[in-house]
């Protein structure tokens, strides 16, 4: 029975993530989207909880208690003016999630992970921990806790590529061979300082177009969890998510007149017509 | 190819098409709202992180499985929650605004 149940929710909350992102762009049906994927995300989670392999629901009612207390405070009481670190904040929340999700995968499962899987995972983890600490670092930004203005020195792109490659070689190490467990906390760590040092030289107005990009990579970790744990739903609203986030921050850019690449490889050459 | 993994792999091909389409033409007074949805659909990691949590493999893997959940959790109500705040303030004109 459940066999049926379970796909035919994640069916419906597909299509409803589409009715809501479609709908969240013109005035007369914005809160009919918002309700839409309100209701797709329900289903997702009912869905998820008929699920077989769940045998335990203490924990999960817990988190749940706690997760929504302070969701719903932190909606709540942050003023209208704070929106955009606390959309920032919320994306290091989801991340975190994803990357939490992928370390557990990988630790229950080695040493014996297919390559398709453990890309998966790798993937995921990848991209779970850079937005998280990337959203963090944005946040930071926009809240004041950290300085705002870009912070850029000789060789950064150098750098921060290095370390985005060093952490793929990691990667792709572990992938060929998934018995090596001392590379994941490298690929872990590696990631998140590339997901700080991402957010290190850009400032300002380019702050909102990072956050839909940060996003994006959010999206594109889900459709990678959704991979691993061969979960469509995951799939299909992580796709959506990764290329409305791109797109957005495209569109973005362009609205504020600043070109795609000088914000993804942050103020290369910008930093001092700016001050 | 497993027929699970090439059948995934389509459905991400799609699925990624469908984003970019529907909010092609979004105007630039809906930009906000939209991330802030996006980010709501994004705690779709909360699926994950329940099966995670409630599959009893081990300490380590429940304890991270949890936290996931919390963080999720927080993650699709505080994102869907600030999308309602935000598109109360695009209320018709003539309309009393509620809060903020």
């Amino acid at each position: 029975m459940n066999d049926y149940i379970i796909p035919l929710c994640y069916v419906a909350a597909g299509g409803l993530f589409i009715v809501g992102l479609k709908g969240i762009t013109q005035p007369k049906t914005a809160r009919r989207g918002l309700r839409a994927a309100e209701a797709g995300m329900l289903l997702a989670v009912v869905g998820t909880l008929l699920h077989k392999e769940i045998v335990d629901f203490k924990w999960i009612i817990l988190a749940f208690v706690v997760g929504s207390t302070i969701g719903a405070l932190m909606a709540v009481f942050v003023p209208m003016t704070a929106m955009p670190q606390r959309i920032a904040l919320s994306h290091a929340f989801g991340a975190l999630a994803a990357g939490l999700v992928g370390t557990a995968e990988y630790y229950n499962h080695q040493p014996e992970i297919g390559a398709f899987t453990m890309t998966a995972i790798t993937l995921e983890v990848l991209l779970g921990f850079l937005t998280f600490t990337g959203s963090l670092m944005a946040f930071g930004k926009l809240h004041e806790i950290l300085p705002g203005r870009p912070q850029v020195y000789r060789g950064q792109n150098v750098v921060n590529l290095g370390t985005l490659a060093l952490a793929v070689a990691a990667g792709v190490w572990l992938i060929t061979d998934p018995s090596k467990t001392f590379l994941f906390p490298v690929v872990a760590v590696l990631a998140a300082a590339f997901g700080v040092m991402l957010i290190v030289p850009i400032g300002g107005a380019d702050m909102p177009t990072v956050i839909s990009l940060l996003n994006s990579y959010a999206g594109l970790s889900s459709v990678a969890m959704g991979f691993a744990l061969d979960n469509k739903a995951l799939i299909i609203a992580g796709a959506l998510d990764g290329s409305a986030g791109l797109l957005l921050s495209i569109i973005m850019c362009r609205a504020m007149n600043r070109s795609f690449t000088n914000v993804l490889f942050g103020a290369f050459g910008q930093a001092d017509t700016s001050a | 190819m497993s027929t699970a993994i090439e059948s995934g792999l389509y459905v991400f091909l799609l699925a990624s098409f469908v984003g970019f389409e529907v909010i092609r033409r979004v105007p630039p007074l809906f930009h906000t709202p939209l991330m802030s949805l996006t980010n709501a659909v994004a705690g779709i990691s909360l699926v994950g992180s329940l099966v995670i949590a409630g599959s009893d493999k081990g300490v380590v893997s429940t304890l991270l499985g949890t936290i996931a959940v919390t963080a999720s959790t927080i993650n699709v109500v505080g994102g869907f929650l600030i999308t309602d705040r935000m598109l109360k303030m695009f209320r018709p004109r003539g309309a009393a605004p509620k809060d903020a």
